[in-house]
């Protein structure tokens, strides 16, 4: 298998009339994690979506290898669906299919083994922000875009998160995150700084 | 085909979970086509003559009821975006989408109509008309709506938009649809009609997934 890539040209992107990044370049390759850091509003969600193939950019040009995991503001969760449902649904969506105990394993390692039969409406933000950890824990891809990944998480659950950061990076894969936190890795990420 | 499977699976799933979304639609068809003999009166020649008309144009507002929810939920809390992302071709899952609408609204009506049409007294073979042409129909309905509904999403006021939009889409389906029963209660063959509609069916079928997937990515742009 081709190793994972991220590589970003010149890439340029406005908002109506505003230009939020102009002339961005940086290249991330496998084990790598790199964190996107500006105020708000100086454009971190569009570079990311941008990444994804979600967004175009005005100018620029992105070359990515391998699956691609995008874990955006909205978590993509359903009310009525409960955690074990949801989970099992994001993960057919990226042409997964891991058994029961795979899914039961994720959920307690993310602390939801006694709520994954409660409808995700009645999840607090925090847990719910858990489900797409458990999401993390099992699917494959070797990009990872997280947009936020620590808003609305507890101490415990940032420690989850940077025990499978730590783990996607040692398998390899590469991560883009937008954060206004510090990310709970031993070592630190690269930073790329967008400015207003 | 696996798109196709878990859109499908996923949406029909859902619709089962809130029976009341495809109960509200029936029961809206059920009180409008209940109305018009109350405000026309009981004339049985008038209301033979009318009935056909009348049932599918209430079918049409009720297939159209359920439409701004098809996109607009997935939109808001952020599931479309992991569709879009998903690897399967975006036709592959917004056909499974749509065809787990048909079933959940226009299917439903389809069964239900034969029902009404005894209620404005047509004869047998008009209502056995009435049925395959709403049963060939309705699907073209819920593709040329989600057509539309994919086209509104994130507009202001996409509810008025839609309508605006989709209702004048749908009146090659009530002219061809409607005319079918007439032509049975005239003594006349339905199959001109019918066939219109299937093939009417078929090419929505094969463009529609296509336009939905580009209203859907300049959606998310």
């Amino acid at each position: 298998m081709n190793e994972a890539r991220l590589a970003v040209r010149s890439l340029a992107a406005t908002r109506g009339p505003a230009t939020l990044f102009r002339e961005l370049s940086f290249e991330l390759a496998a084990g790598e994690i790199a964190a996107v850091r500006g105020p708000n509003g100086s454009g971190k969600t569009t570079l990311l979506r941008c990444v994804a193939g979600l967004t175009r950019p005005d100018h620029g040009e992105i070359q990515r290898s391998g699956a691609l995991l995008f874990s955006g503001h909205l978590p993509g969760i359903k009310d009525d669906f409960n955690a074990e449902e949801n989970l099992c649904v994001a993960l057919r969506m990226r042409g997964l299919q891991p058994g029961e105990a795979a899914i039961h394993g994720a959920l307690a390692r993310v602390g939801l083994e006694s709520r994954r039969r409660v409808p995700a409406r009645r999840l607090s933000a925090g847990q719910r922000r858990r489900i797409t950890l458990a999401r993390l824990a099992l699917d494959d891809a070797k990009l990872w875009i997280l947009d936020e990944p620590l808003a609305a998480l507890d101490a415990d659950g940032e420690a989850v998160l940077g025990q499978l950061l730590a783990r996607h990076l040692e398998s390899g894969g590469l991560a883009l995150v937008a954060t206004h936190h510090d990310l709970p890795l031993a070592r630190a990420a690269r930073e790329i700084r967008l400015q207003p | 085909m696996s798109g196709l499977a878990w859109a499908f699976s996923r949406d029909l799933t859902l619709a089962w979970r809130h029976p009341g979304e495809a109960m509200l639609t029936l029961a809206f068809f059920v009180l409008v086509a209940s109305l018009f003999p109350l405000g026309i009166g009981a004339d049985p020649q008038l209301l033979a003559r009318v009935g056909p008309g009348v049932i599918w144009v209430c079918a049409l507002l009720a297939a159209f009821l359920g439409l701004p929810s098809l996109f607009a939920s997935d939109h808001a809390d952020g599931t479309l975006e992991q569709m879009a992302l998903s690897a399967d071709p975006i036709a592959a899952w917004v056909s499974g989408k749509i065809a787990a609408h048909w079933l959940s609204t226009g299917l439903p009506l389809t069964l239900l109509s034969p029902l009404l049409g005894l209620q404005y007294g047509l004869p047998a073979d008009a209502l056995v008309t009435l049925g395959a042409a709403l049963l060939l129909g309705t699907p073209v309905l819920s593709l040329l709506g989600a057509a539309c509904a994919a086209l509104t999403l994130g507009a202001r006021g996409g509810g008025m938009l839609l309508a605006l939009l989709a209702l004048p889409l749908f009146v090659p389906v009530l002219v061809f649809g409607a005319g079918a029963a007439e032509a049975t209660a005239a003594g006349l063959s339905a199959s001109p009609h019918l066939s219109l509609l299937g093939a009417g069916l078929l090419v929505a079928a094969v463009s529609v997934p296509f336009a939905v997937g580009s209203a859907i990515r300049i959606a998310l742009d």
